[in-house]
């Protein structure tokens, strides 16, 4: 019997074998297509959102009105004493808040049945207190007039930016229908109108009653001052450890376990190495509640295990031929490692750390553990020390806090946080891009 | 040190370099060289040649130790050289390789310039007091390694973007710029093209005035064309050691004789 010889037809004629393979391939080339496509598609709707609904919030609604800063009611005694001046609380300035308001009422000509008291509703609660604290820190322009451009109460802010309308105030007490035909008025007038608001952006946390207040700055500073800690601790520890355990840890059982924990660190959720930080920092180390510090201490912990993997990581790919070039002309390990290993590897570690960074800038649970909630700073602290020690907020947490506030003028700036936690993501990953262009770009 | 007789007919012309006696390397449960004895002269060059895993480039890498990197490594015996053991605990492998230099089968330079590829060596061990003195020792090396007219002009160009050859000579040039007294080359020309590989046979010839070489190759062409001793190790034996010429025209074992006709290997 001769061997079955393999007859071989045209090739300008795909057999039927060839067309299956040629099918099965281009559905998979469309399953992966389908697969990005969507993700593309969940990217736009989310970016679409959160600029839709986040950018609101770097608008306010502001009124600007003369007021006279009437020396009888702010200096009775008349001396210009800077302490009889601190005795008028904030309440004593909103009588000249609703004057004023009624001058610019009957100035324009608008026709109103509300008294002054109800006109001034309008107005933040916030407002009498600008007014104070710049008549204490101006007190010589007692008794002049001087512009002021204060914000408005929320639902004003909210009726410009159409989430308030004339429907929904049926049982709202916080504004009537007549307060928004005052509103209207001032709006025809131009004394009353959104714009641009710094404040959002530079502002500490306000209380429920003052949306319209409330600003990230703060909190911002108080994640800065995290990654500075998380920065100083977490990179020359998280490389000293991986230089070890990668180039001179002799390779046993010990080193095995720990390699599997420091694998098994990076899954644990956050919220485990936030209640680590309370017992450990604040409830046995006694360091002070909400602190950047602590907040910095436990991201570190967090931080240090991305950090290890991805410098390891980056050691091992290093080729061995450099070592072993290294060690040839009689360099020691520990020179050969600081001369050549660690140069190499350091774009890969510097991603490493950066991505560890902005996960780290990004974890809200473990924050909320040690009470770095919002509305804790009302002012942005004025040294390292206070930065470090002083209660404070981080942007997360922030955001989070506004975004279970009840007022929807609350929702709209979790949003606008959003946009802001963002563009410091964005920005931290296109310094980890151009680190990386710039350290391989050597050879 | 126990006397040993390594060959009838080895006629030594140079005092003994390197001594080895009952060599043994164990990788973990593999006996990888077995009872080793050799001794390499000064100002010669000695080629190890053999099949694949016969245990030479081991063998060499245990001249300078640099088998401690390799975790389950053992290496047993006395290799001593200039009469001192250089597995003694006192010795620092650091300090022994300084003096032993090595040159690797592939071209390794330091993602560096060419300038500092060779000045490394130099620096670390504090050889030039001052920046001319290091220009001095890296001219000097490059010199001797044959490439000085090719980069001089660009010293500060990257090692890296050299040609294979030329980067195999400075790796050659990095290792003679510590001045060792002996020269180890795995395999140096295997990643290199005939042309490159006659530059660097020509420079292994002059470097012989200096040091003690020893080079592993897989081409027996060049152990003959390169050394004046030869080593024929097989399955982690020494086989047979001596003059080059002697070797590869009437060998005394009949397992070098295979080998060298092309029967095994």
């Amino acid at each position: 019997m001769s061997e079955p010889t393999r007859t071989h037809g045209s090739l300008l004629i795909q057999d039927a074998r060839t067309r299956n393979r040629n099918r099965a391939e281009t559905r998979f080339k469309m399953y992966g297509i389908a697969a990005i496509s969507i993700g593309l598609l969940m990217l736009t709707i989310l970016l679409i959102t959160i600029i839709g609904r986040g950018t609101g919030a770097f608008q306010q609604t502001f009124v600007t009105l003369p007021v006279e800063l009437s020396a009888a009611k702010l200096d009775k005694k008349g001396n210009r004493d800077l302490a009889d001046i601190k005795k008028v609380s904030t309440f004593g300035y909103t009588p000249l808040m609703s004057a004023a308001l009624e001058a610019k009422v009957a100035q324009a000509g608008i026709e109103t049945t509300l008294k002054p008291k109800a006109m001034a509703a309008i107005l933040s609660k916030n407002a009498a207190a600008t007014l104070r604290y710049y008549v204490l820190a101006n007190p010589q322009m007692i008794g002049e007039v001087v512009e002021f451009t204060f914000l408005t109460n929320s639902r004003v802010d909210g009726y410009l930016k159409g989430r308030v309308t004339r429907d929904s105030i049926a049982n709202d007490k916080n504004i009537n229908a007549a307060q928004l035909d005052l509103v209207d008025g001032l709006i025809a007038d131009g004394a009353l109108k959104k714009q641009f608001n710094l404040a959002f952006i530079t502002g500490a946390d306000a209380s429920d009653a003052r949306p319209e207040a409330a600003g990230m700055g703060v909190s911002m500073i108080g994640s800065l001052f995290m990654m500075l800690v998380v920065l100083v601790l977490a990179l020359p520890i998280g490389v000293a450890a991986s230089i070890y355990l990668e180039e001179f840890a002799p390779k046993n059982w010990i080193t095995d376990i720990i390699e599997v924990n420091i694998s098994n660190l990076a899954a644990v959720p956050s919220i485990v190495f936030g209640i680590l930080g309370l017992a450990v920092f604040i409830n046995y180390m006694h360091l002070p509640n909400s602190a950047p510090l602590v907040g910095g201490l436990v991201l570190t912990l967090m931080t240090l295990p991305t950090i290890i993997i991805s410098t390891r990581a980056s050691l091992k790919s290093v080729p061995p031929s450099i070592r072993d070039a290294a060690l040839g002309v009689g360099a020691s390990k520990m020179q050969s490692v600081f001369h050549h290993v660690l140069p190499l590897a350091a774009p890969g570690i510097l991603t490493g750390t950066i991505i560890g960074l902005a996960q780290a800038l990004g974890e809200t649970a473990p924050l909320l553990l040690i009470g770095m909630v919002g509305f804790i700073a009302s002012n942005a602290p004025d040294s390292i020390s206070s930065g470090l020690l002083d209660p404070n907020s981080a942007m997360p947490a922030q955001i989070y806090e506004w975004a279970k506030r009840a007022d929807p003028a609350f929702y709209e700036r979790a949003w606008g946080g959003i946009i802001i936690l963002l563009v410091f993501l964005i920005t931290m990953n296109a310094i980890a891009i151009m680190l990386r262009r710039r350290f391989e770009r050597r050879w | 040190m126990k006397d040993h007789q390594i060959s009838e007919t080895d006629v030594t012309t140079h005092p003994v370099k390197i001594a080895a006696r009952d060599v043994q390397v164990y990788y973990g449960d593999n006996h990888a060289i077995k009872d080793v004895n050799v001794d390499i002269e000064d100002k010669t060059v000695t080629a190890f040649i053999g099949p694949s895993g016969c245990g030479k480039s081991t063998f060499l890498r245990c001249i300078n130790r640099m088998n401690d990197t390799i975790d389950v490594c053992r290496v047993m015996g006395d290799i001593r050289i200039d009469g001192e053991d250089i597995y003694d605990r006192v010795v620092d492998p650091v300090q022994l390789r300084a003096k032993v230099g090595m040159v690797f089968q592939k071209p390794n330079p330091f993602p560096k310039s060419i300038y500092d590829n060779v000045a490394y060596g130099p620096r670390i061990h504090g050889l030039a007091r001052n920046k001319a003195e290091l220009d001095d020792i890296v001219e000097r090396a490059l010199k001797r390694a044959a490439i000085w007219n090719e980069v001089k002009d660009r010293l500060s160009a990257p090692g890296t973007g050299l040609s294979g050859g030329q980067q195999q000579r400075l790796c050659i040039a990095r290792a003679v710029a510590t001045e060792p007294a002996v020269l180890l080359m795995d395999e140096p020309c295997s990643a290199l093209d005939p042309i490159a590989t006659a530059q660097v046979e020509e420079l292994i010839d002059e470097l012989r005035q200096n040091f003690s070489v020893v080079i592993v190759t897989h081409s027996m062409q060049q152990a003959a064309r390169v050394s004046q001793k030869t080593a024929f190790f097989h399955l982690g034996n020494l086989v047979e050691f001596g003059e080059t010429d002697k070797i590869f025209t009437s060998p005394e074992d009949p397992r070098t004789e295979s080998y060298i006709t092309g029967r095994i290997g």
